[in-house]
């Protein structure tokens, strides 16, 4: 992670992501390991669901919660309602589990992991102490910790590999694990909440996931808790056509707060990848949670070949009243982007937001928004989406907001602002609207703009090079998302706004 | 310091011919100003010089110090200490105007091979700069261009000027929308950076700007050529008759 100056994150591009561009290529994480794989047999039925239940160890109930999705799910078809247009889903020409396999043996020290793992998380910029955890290695979490406090999760393809500061956590009563452990270890919690924002038969995708969800993380933070360190997962799809499924379920008891940060990335492959991941919150009274995401899932190359399938559904229930939850995501990555990170505002005045700058370059397709659902009285929301298409890239705004007749009193102010770069892409914004009470009131202003050239024009003259000066200009657009990050993923996210917008103009 | 020779310029579009045959010499360390009436090829003149898409220069030639200015990209010929003061400012929202200088100046050093300002160096050097011609902390943190008033927007480009500290300034009209008290700021700021290494092409519409930053030659301007230069006194002429009697005397 670059070290900078408060001004540089608040105030726009920097000469070090400039530079990072420049050593990076296109993608910068484009490379893949080769580990040696155990896989489930390709395609799914109810024994690929009874065997990923079985690898998990997972008790009856939880086989049986996944086989009832599962048997849904074959009465179900997929949503085509999104403006996104790719050729059919085989979804029986799938691997739904793959797991490494030097993970079946606990390895006593760095020098017995595997290397490449070891290279992996180089890559991904993660600390070596948190290397040495994520690999399993017994005692690493005595060994002194360096620099930063993040607590870390790493998901490789479907498998958990550890979670870094558990005792640390564990002193503040925070239970920070990867989802299989907690099914084990906390069945109480998990079967309390699983399920219960996002039920098993919301959507295709999230049914999907229901049945064959390999992994994920937990987080559970008890009454009046301030979880002492950001909680971040790195998800990771390495394994060539393997779909990946994780599960994420947070639950911030009353008056409690966490951040969480999620960040995604995969290696570069000519065939695309499916990825279905459900993340559930559950926020009770007077709690709070952040929740940002940087995707980078593999985007494809220029011509539109490979890239993520991304079909993620993402939900908040704030249950109880003045319940908070805020959503940041920053979506650079996936060849497809269907993602909609929700709030039900259920709590008497509480309160959703929502900040979102989703880029599309090339052939990529992003379908992308919230839903605010107001349910409690005096229960306010705030939308503000950036959305850049460059290429010949489409991107939609699809957002809901949804005032209850019994959520009385209530706001919400949406800002929706499109840019496109060159004349071959589109920008689409799609906001519904629903008000049935008298006292609520919705604000809606969205802007269409091009980068324009007398605006580049002018940036090279003062000496920045075309890239630079579209970066420049396009994290001016997004500055009030980026101000919504937590500090270090601004500064990632700067980054991978200019690389993502490489070649896009010129 | 700067040398044009001849030049033809065409817009790519409109297949019109703006310039037809412009020469004119700037020694280092002198300030010449350019005028002429409306349409005349001033603006497209500071344009091509910097760089714009959108012009094709058909004929002639464009030196800075003995290098071609027409063969580089806009920002190799401000790397090259060349910097043109714009007649209007382009708004970037979103992003400080700190942030856009810092990022400016420290291309320019990349490009040369220079070290980079550290962020402290930097704050010194802007907050000094910035002192002189009355731009506040404030103005300094706002948006690029966004929401200045006319004055504002140009004692911007005269701080830009002096943080980049570029060897030829082309002001393009920079007296059009300044009131007197801003007039005097602007040409305080451009005076302060007079030096026997530096050269001005102040292009202007009225003789005003030149009482207060003194030219050492005069060029008038007329479809597309210069038709006539001199010193100091020819800038009097044009305000007291025009620019009729100039031109038909030029034929």
């Amino acid at each position: 992670m670059t070290e900078t100056t408060d001004l540089d994150v608040r105030e726009g591009v920097d000469r070090e992501t400039v530079e990072t561009v420049q050593s990076m290529g296109s993608y910068k994480h484009g490379w893949n390991t080769e580990i040696e794989m155990d896989y489930a047999p390709k395609g799914v039925n109810e024994d690929i669901v009874r065997l990923i239940s079985n690898k998990n160890g997972e008790p009856a109930w939880m086989t049986e919660w996944r086989l009832e999705a599962f048997r849904r799910w074959a009465t179900m078809s997929e949503p085509r309602w999104a403006m996104l247009n790719y050729p059919e889903i085989d979804y029986q020409d799938q691997y739904y589990y793959a797991r490494p396999k030097s993970m079946e043996v606990k390895p006593q020290s760095l020098d017995d992991v595997d290397p490449k793992l070891l290279a992996t998380y180089e890559k991904l910029g993660i600390p070596l102490k948190e290397q040495m955890i994520l690999a399993g290695v017994e005692g690493a979490d005595a060994a002194p910790a360096e620099g930063r406090k993040v607590a870390v999760d790493a998901v490789f393809d479907s498998v958990s590999l550890g979670t870094t500061f558990k005792d640390e956590l564990a002193k503040a009563g925070v239970i920070f694990c990867s989802i299989s452990e907690a099914i084990r270890e906390h069945p109480e919690l998990v079967k309390k909440y699983l399920g219960s924002v996002v039920p098993q038969s919301d959507n295709f995708f999230a049914t999907l996931n229901s049945a064959v969800f390999s992994d994920g993380s937990f987080v559970y933070v008890p009454p009046g808790v301030r979880c002492p360190m950001e909680l971040s997962t790195y998800f990771r799809i390495n394994a060539e056509n393997t779909g990946q499924f994780e599960r994420t379920l947070i639950i911030a008891d009353k008056g409690s707060y966490v951040s969480y940060l999620e960040g995604c990335t995969a290696p570069q492959r000519d065939t695309t990848q499916l990825h279905a991941a459900v993340v559930e919150i559950v926020v009770l009274e007077d709690a709070e949670v952040k929740y940002s995401t940087v995707q980078n899932w593999y985007p494809g190359d220029e011509n539109g070949k490979g890239g993520i399938y991304n079909f993620v559904t993402k939900r908040a229930d704030c249950r109880e009243a003045r319940a908070k939850v805020m959503w940041t995501q920053v979506e650079t990555g996936s060849a497809i982007t269907w993602k909609y990170p929700s709030c039900i505002l259920r709590g008497d005045e509480s309160q959703g937001e929502f900040y979102s700058i989703a880029i599309a370059n090339n052939w990529q397709q992003a379908d992308t928004g919230t839903k605010m659902i107001h349910l409690g009285k005096n229960t306010r929301s705030r939308i503000v989406s950036k959305g850049i298409s460059a290429g010949q890239a489409q991107n939609t705004y699809r957002g809901l907001v949804s005032m209850h007749p019994r959520a009385t009193n209530s706001r919400n102010y949406t800002q929706c602002d499109s840019l496109l770069i060159g004349d071959r892409c589109g920008a689409h914004t799609v906001p519904y609207i629903e008000v049935k009470n008298t006292s609520s009131r919705v604000e809606h202003e969205a802007t269409t703009s091009k980068v324009d050239d007398d605006q580049l024009f002018y940036c090279r003259s003062r000496g920045m090079d075309e890239e630079e000066a579209v970066a420049l200009v396009v994290n001016g657009f997004c500055r009030d998302v980026l101000q919504a990050l937590p500090m270090e993923f601004a500064m990632e996210a700067q980054a991978l706004v200019a690389i993502s917008l490489e070649g896009s103009v010129g | 310091m700067l040398k044009i020779d001849n030049l033809h310029v065409k817009l790519e579009e409109e297949d019109k011919q703006i310039l037809k045959g412009l020469s004119l010499e700037v020694p280092a360390g002198q300030v010449h100003a350019v005028m002429g009436p409306n349409g005349s090829g001033k603006s497209t003149l500071s344009y091509v010089l910097a760089g714009r898409d959108g012009y094709a220069v058909t004929e002639g030639s464009a030196t800075m110090d003995g290098e071609s200015l027409l063969d580089m990209e806009p920002e190799q010929r401000a790397a090259a200490g060349l910097f043109l003061a714009f007649q209007y400012p382009v708004e970037i929202p979103g992003v400080g105007n700190m942030t856009f200088l810092r990022t400016a100046v420290n291309a320019q050093r990349k490009a040369r091979g220079e070290e980079e300002m550290s962020s402290g160096e930097f704050l010194k050097a802007v907050r000094e700069k910035a002192k002189d011609l009355q731009i506040d902390a404030e103005m300094l943190k706002r948006p690029v261009n966004v929401g200045f008033s006319g004055g504002e927007k140009k004692r911007n480009e005269i701080l830009q000027m002096a943080m980049l500290a570029p060897r030829m300034c082309i002001m393009d009209e920079t007296d059009s929308g300044l009131d007197v008290d801003a007039m005097r700021l602007v040409s305080d700021g451009v005076n302060a950076l007079r030096g026997p290494d530096r050269s001005f092409l102040v292009i202007t519409h009225y003789q005003r700007l030149l009482n207060h930053i003194q030219p050492d030659v005069v060029h008038i301007m007329s479809d597309g050529r210069i038709v006539k230069s001199g010193g100091p006194e020819l800038a009097l002429q044009v305000e007291e008759e025009g620019y009729g009697d100039l031109l038909a005397e030029a034929g």
